[in-house]
Order: C-alpha cells, then structure tokens, then sequence
C-alpha cells in the first residue's frame, strides 16, 4: 500500500501525463466527465461521471475502415491505429465491473480488435467509493464498491490517497512515480471502507435482489403484463442506453467525406423506433418491445450466454438521466415482486 | 409547495371518472424517492389513490402525450395541465395534433417546479428524502442530515424565470386564473447577444460538444410531433444516430430550433431532460426574442388557430439585410 | 493486429443473372479469382458497396462449387436497390461466412428431406439443395415444393427444370398463385399444395418463404403429422455486425447472425415471437 497527499496529488499526475496520456474526472457545466488531463486540472469529487468509462474502450464512434471507390473498383483502407497506453484515474467499481460485461462481448469470438486494442492499452486506477447515494445499487450485483478491481486501486481520506497495484501494469505506473509516494498503512484503508460499508447499509435500495431474475426466466417474464405500464410513458430516446456503462449494441454507417467513404461504427439503442427496422417490417413494432428488449437483454438474456453475470452494474445512471424517471429499478420491483 | 394539494386533484379525477366524463387520467406517478416521477395513465380511484402525486416535482408536461393517448383512448381523457402547458396544448391544437373532443383539462395552478440537480447542489448528493412544506423544502441526506431550502433557490430555470401564471386552455379550473408575467427569461439570451462571434461560437462549441445524441430534447419536445423525425429516416440522407463530425454535432440542435421557430413555447422540456444539461433553450429562446423584435411579440400557444409571424406573410415584414443586424444584438 | 471481422475483403462480381423481374443472382470471385472463402450450405455472407450499405445475403450457390459464391438478391431496400444496376466487372466488398448453416453432415443425413419455399425463399435452400444433389448417397428421397405469385416470379426456373427435375430421386412440385397462360402446373397456395401433397411423416421438412407462408405451412405439416424437430427453417433479422455484438438481431438468448439463421422449429419455439 502506497500513499500520496491529497495536495500532491497533482504532482503525482503532472508525473503520469509527462509519460503517457492521463485521462481524470473533471468537473463542467455538464457534471463530471473524463478529460485528458493538462497541467492545472483538478479532480472532480463527483461520484461518478455523467457519461460512464465505457467510452475508453467503446467510443460513441469510432472509424471501422475507409475506402478509395474509383470507377467500378474498390480499395479497403485499414484505418486502425495501435492505441499508446493511456491511464484512466478514478473510475468506480461499478464501471470497472462494466469492463468485463463488455469484454465477454467484444473479446469473445471474434475478438473485436478496435476493443481489444484499446483494452490491452487502458490502465484502469480504480477509485473506491467513500460517499454512495441513493441512487445507487452495485451491490445488488455483488459489486463492493470499497475494493475496486482494475491495474491499481485507489482510496481517498480526508486528506490521503492511498494507492494499490494489481498487476505488473498498474506497479509500472506507481512506479513512475514512486518518489512522491510513501508508504500507506492498511489500517487506514480498513477503516475509511468500514465508514462507507456502514453507509451502504443505509441506501434506500440496499435490499434489491436481481435473485428473481438469471437466464431461463424468458417465458416466465416476457408476456408480463406490467410491462405495459412501466413503458407506456417512454420517450423511446436513448438516453438510459447512452449513459449506461453497459449497454453496447451499435450500429455500422458510412460516411462520405467526398474524397472517399469512411465506414463507421456508433452507439445504437434497442430504444430507437429503427433500431430493428428492416425493408420489409419491423418485429418490435411498438415502445413496449423496444423497453422490454432491453430490460430482458440485461435481466434475463446476457446471464443466459454469461454465466449468470447481469447486464446491470447498478451505477444508478439511469435513475438520475432518465427523463421520464423510469428505470431498471423499478421495472426489477415490478417485475420481480416488492423486495 | 404547490398551493394545490394531492388530494384536491385525487377528488377532483374521482368525481370525473365516477360520474362518468372521464374514462382515464393522465398524471405523475410516485417513484422510488421523493423526486423520480413518472408520467402516467390512471384508469381508476384506487390507481389514483395508491400512487397519484402532485409535488414540486411534477415538471412533466403532458400535452404531448395526448397526441399519442386520444389516438388509443376510447372515452375521455383527464388531463391536468399547468399554466404553462396549456401554451403547449393550444400549439399542439393548432397543428391539429389531437382530437380536443377526447381531452378534458383541468388547469390547476402551478408555483414552480424544483430541479433535484439543484437540489443536489445546494444541499449535497444522497438524498434520502425531500419534503415539501410551506416553510420551503426539507431535504434528508444522507452526510449533511436535514437541509433547509426556499423552493426559490432550486427552481428549474424555466420556472425561475416563469412567463405565465395563465391558464390559455381548460375545461375547468381549480384555483385562480393567474397572469402573464413580466419575465426575465430573455436576460440570458442577451448576454449571448453580447458576446462577439467568436465567443458566443466557443460558448456553444462547448455546450454542444457534450450532446450524446440520445434525442431526449426532441423525443420530450411539444414541437416535435411529426410521426417519422427526419433524423430516423435513413432515406433522409440525414439519418445520424451519432455525428460523424464536429459539424453535425451542431447541426442536430440548430435544425431543430430552425425547425420549432413559431412553434416553440419555450415550455422548457429540452434543457429539463437532456443528460448533458446543454441549455437548449437559448437557441429557442433567441428565436422567440428576435421575433417579437422583428414582428411584434408572438406567444406560440397563446391562442388556438393563431398564424405564426414566419408564416404570416404581410408587406411590412422586416427585410433579410434588416433582420441579419438586428439578430445580431443591435436594437435598431 | 488481429483481423477484424468488420473489415472486408474486395471481391468482383463476374456475371448477374436475371431470374426474375425484381430477382438477380450475382456470381462473384475475390479479386485473385478464386473463390472469397468455403462456405456451409445455408450459410450467409454480409455484402456491401461502400457509401451505399451493406447487408446480409444468403450465399445461394453450393459449397461443391469450387469456382465463385453466388448471391440471389431481391430488389427491396437501399443496397439492393443499387446492386440490381450493377454490372459484370462491379468490384464489392464481401465478409463472411456468417451463421450456423443446414445440419447437412448431422440431422439431415440419412434422411428424406422435403424442402418447402415461397418467392425468393428458395434461394437460402439452393445451397443446400445443390448440396444434396451433389452427394445423393448421404440422403434419402428428395421432395422440393416451391410456389411464387406467378410462372414468372419463380426464381432459377431454368435450373430447376433442366437440372433438378432430371434428378432421379428428386421429385419438384411447383405452383404459383393464379392461373396464367402457359402455365399447366399446380395452381395455389403453397401451405394447401403442401396439405394436398400429402407427404409421409418419414421426413425433414425445410422451410423458408414469407412469414405468412411459414405460419400456415407449419400448421399444415403439423396437420400431416410432422412433429416440431422434423422441421427446420431460417430466419431474417436486421443485422450490422454479423458476429454477435451489435445486438440488433437478437431473440430472446440467440443472435441470428451467429446462433442462426436456420433453427429448428423446437429451438424456435423457446424463444420469444418477435420475428
């Protein structure tokens, strides 16, 4: 366990940023967000970011190839580029968990090599969290959101941030810089997670149990009723999809730039009224299987195929953006009894 | 705190459904916490009683959805409506968007609506609950304990600058009729004014390059009723889930304002629900202003049937070269 | 770097046939000339013109064909519409092979296999027709049903009379919807053709068509007596990735770009409806 002053904590990224790209919280008139962090900046002491860390490896968009079409013929352009390493400092446990719902996604066969280049390049200092609200419910996933996973695991005090590696990559960048650390006794850490576990219990949705829900449950909740209410005020935006640090379905266009067309790949939602549409017809006709869809990719499907890992990491973005204040909350209380 | 009581309306949507002029009632339904509301579809007194709520947190304006809910309703429909959403409700009639024959509206009077970001600002995040009082609001958090607010100070900004007490449209009216008031809401607009080209292009660089394109503003947008938006038409040319470049980000946002001109309340529904907090209002807010400045001032919704300056054409319209200087901030 | 799935490779198309108004097939090669890849029957490919769209098409020519892939493609959206004006010598670009293809080497060996389709749905079955055909020692009897609105409308008409019906274990029963001068076949649709045929229950039936005209065969081989594992058939979602990832073609647990497109009615029946 390594420790560093809270007011040396931007020496400690000065250091970081002369050596590779440092990505932090900051705050804006948008709330928090990850930029790529210049001399002066200062941490945002949000508990999270509007927009999740998914964009590190997922952007909204990214270029997928381009190509030169010049009469009749066609010239395939690959457009990738080896990613550097880059640090991303302060994400939550519950986005760091996020990270493995996406890679049985994107690293399962065929590995998806814009994400995986990323993935392999991204060292993730993972931030413990020391004030969760009401919003959230990580736990309900089995997520403990005073030991994050991730390279190096970070906690703050009052005054202190106390870092430990968890792998070789993490050690490589403590190790830069090592002479504005000092040594952290455990003890602290131990206790400043008893304060926040306390707080945990506290939580108006620290009883919430997705126990009702897991792969095999399709028959049992697809002709639900209540999914008629819970969707009937849905705008069918996309905004619960956007900020969701799981939800990964896109979409492939091109693009012509007039010298060429570049082929691109972007974030889609299930919620989008053309997200299935096709020449002749549209399966999920109406918003009541457009909402349902994504709730039961997240309840019912991805545990199927994952083991029994939900889609959901309880970050409560979705509780706060939702316009409609509608949520996977309340659709597991719906749908799964009061509990 | 809402002058008008849960219980007032409850009463009122009982009597309506039980002597038969309603078949349903469109209202707010209580969420997990004080403040997470949810528009919603009554259809009897004991849906009404279990979850019914009016409170500093029912912004929703409804008006849209009744171009969805006359279409599917077979008797009439309770709707109540705040001042401010009866402009949106007459606009709505006025592009013929819902039969008024299904709708039965009970204004009720409104005192503002609170934004919870505002909420979580002043009195700090973790909020276990709020209480509404007549001394202001009572927040329970959960590392500040109980916090004390005057509603004033976590106003949603439409409400803090509020342009009318008055009820445009209804059926019946509980409580007083109000009055349109004299409204600071262009102040920010003329600060915008202000700036030099330059600056006001970094201030919505910066605005709008934070937009994730989830279509909230527009999909929540009075204005925006057309049954296939342009922007999901992929034979539109136009169709972007994403923008491909720096351009289109921008774009999005200035078509539609282009797009709502005359048409647009200034409900404020677009800044309430977008994720990224981009004051989309402003762009709308510039074109009401300029209007008024152009052709005399013109409230979209104020009337049923009214003809918007833009496409009202008379002789002594402004000239383009007239129109470019004086958008510009110059009051000539 | 990895190869990417997304990333396609360039391949030309060296004939298109006209099979019917609004049906062409295109042959193509990769651009050394021999085939892009090896396919299984009833597998599928994503193809695309830059600029234009891409999209996924059943490859239609067998895998026994060692020369070219060829594609049947209907004129009904955007890149569709565009292929339909392409010309021999047209460079496109081609990923695949996608899906999990016909149990030709499991299920339907040793069986008698009747093959149901409607309109264009016979071009997902060519391959795995022209398959069977090609090896007629792994299978038993061969019933091909196939129905389109009219004469001119069935899609590889030609090859289905100069080549399939001279095979000796392959009977081909065609119908169109109305009677039409020339024409002196079966007149009607084909969930009733099917019905009036009468088949044995001794068979795997394979279908794909129309939804409307799947819905009603279906209740049609169950009236005969065919049990839900007898039948198999393929289904048509939008689709963007082809691997699995994009999300858009998924049911219930299953993605039909890569768990499909052909599932048999029992697996079918364990997903959700929305197809």
């Amino acid at each position: 366990m390594r420790k560093c002053s809270l007011s040396n904590l931007s020496a400690v990224f000065d250091k970081i940023s002369e050596n590779l790209a440092l990505y932090i919280p900051v705050d804006t008139n948008g709330g928090a967000k990850f930029e790529k962090y210049e001399s002066g900046m200062v941490m945002s002491e949000a508990l999270n970011t509007v927009r999740s860390a998914k964009d590190f490896f997922f952007p909204q968009i990214e270029d997928v190839a381009a190509f030169k079409v010049e009469g009749k013929n066609i010239e395939v352009v690959d457009t990738r580029v080896i990613k550097d390493d880059f640090v991303i400092f302060g994400a939550r446990a519950c986005d760091v968990k996020a990270f493995e719902v996406l890679d049985n996604v994107f690293l399962s066969d065929p590995v998806d090599s814009y994400y995986a280049n990323r993935r392999e390049h991204g060292i993730i200092f993972a931030l413990s969290c020391s004030k969760p609200v009401e919003t959230c419910f990580c736990n309900a996933f089995g997520i403990d959101c005073t030991e994050p996973k991730g390279d190096v695991s970070m906690w703050k005090t009052e005054s202190e941030m106390y870092f430990k590696a968890n792998s070789e990559k993490g050690e490589k960048i403590l190790a830069l810089v090592a002479d504005l650390l000092t040594d952290g006794e455990e003890k602290v850490v131990e206790s400043e997670k008893a304060k926040t576990k306390e707080v945990l219990k506290k939580l108006p949705l620290s009883n919430l149990s997705p126990d009702k829900f897991g792969g095999g449950k399709t028959k049992e909740y697809f002709d639900d009723p209540a999914w008629k209410s819970l969707s009937e005020s849905c705008l069918g935006c996309g905004t619960c999809t956007f900020v969701c640090p799981t939800c990964q379905c896109y979409d492939v266009k091109d693009f012509n730039t007039g010298h060429g067309v570049v082929r691109f790949r972007c974030w889609d939602s299930c919620m989008y009224s053309d997200f299935t549409k096709m020449a002749h017809g549209n399966p999920r006709l109406t918003q009541l299987e457009r909402f349902r869809q994504r709730f039961m990719h997240k309840l019912v499907y991805y545990p199927e195929n994952n083991n029994g890992l939900f889609m959901c990491v309880g970050c409560g973005r979705c509780l706060a953006k939702c316009p409609i204040s509608m949520n996977i909350v309340k659709v597991m209380k719906t749908l799964g009894g009061k509990n | 705190m809402q002058k008008i009581s849960r219980e007032t309306l409850i009463e009122k949507a009982k009597e309506l459904l039980q002597n038969g002029t309603v078949s349903s009632v469109l209202g707010w339904k209580a969420g997990e916490f004080s403040y997470d509301v949810t528009p919603a579809t009554f259809n009897s007194v004991e849906e009404l009683e279990k979850d019914f709520v009016y409170n500093d947190f029912c912004g929703a304006n409804f008006s849209k959805y009744l171009v969805k809910a006359t279409i599917k309703a077979e008797g009439k429909i309770l709707v109540f409506l705040k001042p401010c959403d009866t402009y949106s409700f007459n606009q709505l009639l006025t592009e013929h968007r819902f039969n008024r024959e299904k709708v039965y509206v009970v204004g009720i009077p409104c005192e503002g609506m609170v934004d919870v970001e505002a909420i979580r600002k002043a009195a700090g995040e973790g909020i276990v609950s709020v209480e509404c009082t007549n001394d202001g609001l009572v927040v329970d958090t959960l590392y500040n304990g109980k916090v004390k607010l005057a509603e004033q100070d976590v106003l949603l900004e439409r409400c803090k600058v509020c342009k009318s007490k008055k009820h445009v449209a209804y059926d019946e009216l509980l409580g007083d009729e109000g009055e349109v008031i004299e409204s600071k809401r262009f102040d920010e607009v003329e600060r915008l004014e202000k700036m030099t080209p330059d600056e006001r292009f970094a201030f919505w660089q910066r605005e709008l390059s934070r937009c994730i394109r989830c279509n909230a503003c527009r999909d929540i947008c009075p204005a925006c009723t057309c049954e296939q938006c342009v922007f999901n038409n992929p034979k539109s040319g136009v169709e972007n889930k994403a923008a491909a470049n720096s351009f289109e980000e921008k774009m999005f946002h200035i078509i539609r304002a282009f797009h709502v001109v005359g048409r647009c309340t200034d409900c404020g529904e677009c800044s309430r629900v977008c994720p990224q907090n981009i004051p989309l209002h402003l762009l709308n807010r510039k074109f009401i202003k300029d209007i008024d400045n152009f052709y005399g001032e013109y409230q979209a919704g104020a009337e049923v049937g009214s003809r918007a300056p833009l496409v009202n054409y008379t002789t002594d319209d402004i000239e383009a070269s007239d129109a470019v200087r004086k958008g510009d901030g110059e009051n000539a | 770097m990895n190869n990417e799935a997304l990333i396609p490779q360039v391949c030309v198309i060296t004939n298109v046939r006209v099979d019917t108004p609004d049906v062409k097939t295109f042959r193509v090669v990769a651009l050394d000339g021999k085939k892009p890849f090896v396919h299984k029957p009833g597998q599928c490919a994503m193809i695309s013109m830059p600029g234009v769209g891409e999209a996924m098409i059943s490859i239609t020519s067998s895998p026994t064909n060692e020369e070219y892939i060829e594609f049947s493609i209907k004129r009904c959206g955007c890149f569709t519409e565009w292929i339909h004006q392409a010309e021999a010598g047209q460079q496109i670009t081609v990923r695949g092979p996608y899906g999990n293809g016909f149990p030709v080497d499991t299920a339907f060996k040793g069986q008698n296999l009747v093959f149901i389709a409607g309109g264009i749905g016979l071009a997902p079955l060519r391959s795995v027709i022209n398959y069977v055909r090609h090896f007629p020692e792994r299978y038993g009897t061969v019933d091909i049903v196939y129905g389109a609105r009219s004469m001119g409308d069935l899609v590889y008409y030609k090859e289905i009379i100069d080549e399939w019906c001279k095979d000796s274990n392959i009977n081909v029963h065609l119908t169109i919807d109305r009677e039409e001068e020339g024409w002196d076949g079966h007149v009607g649709f084909i969930p009733n053709f099917v019905k009036e045929l009468n088949f044995s229950t001794d068979k795997t039936a394979v279908l794909c068509g129309p939804p409307i005209m799947i819905k009603f065969t279906l209740e049609g081989l169950k009236s005969l007596g065919f049990k839900e594992t007898q039948i198999f058939t393929t289904l048509e979602l939008r689709m963007k990735c082809a691997i699995g990832k994009c999300g858009r073609c998924n049911i219930g647990s299953k993605y039909v770009c890569k768990d499909g497109p052909v599932f048999r009615l029992d697996e079918l029946d364990e997903l959700p409806d929305e197809y």
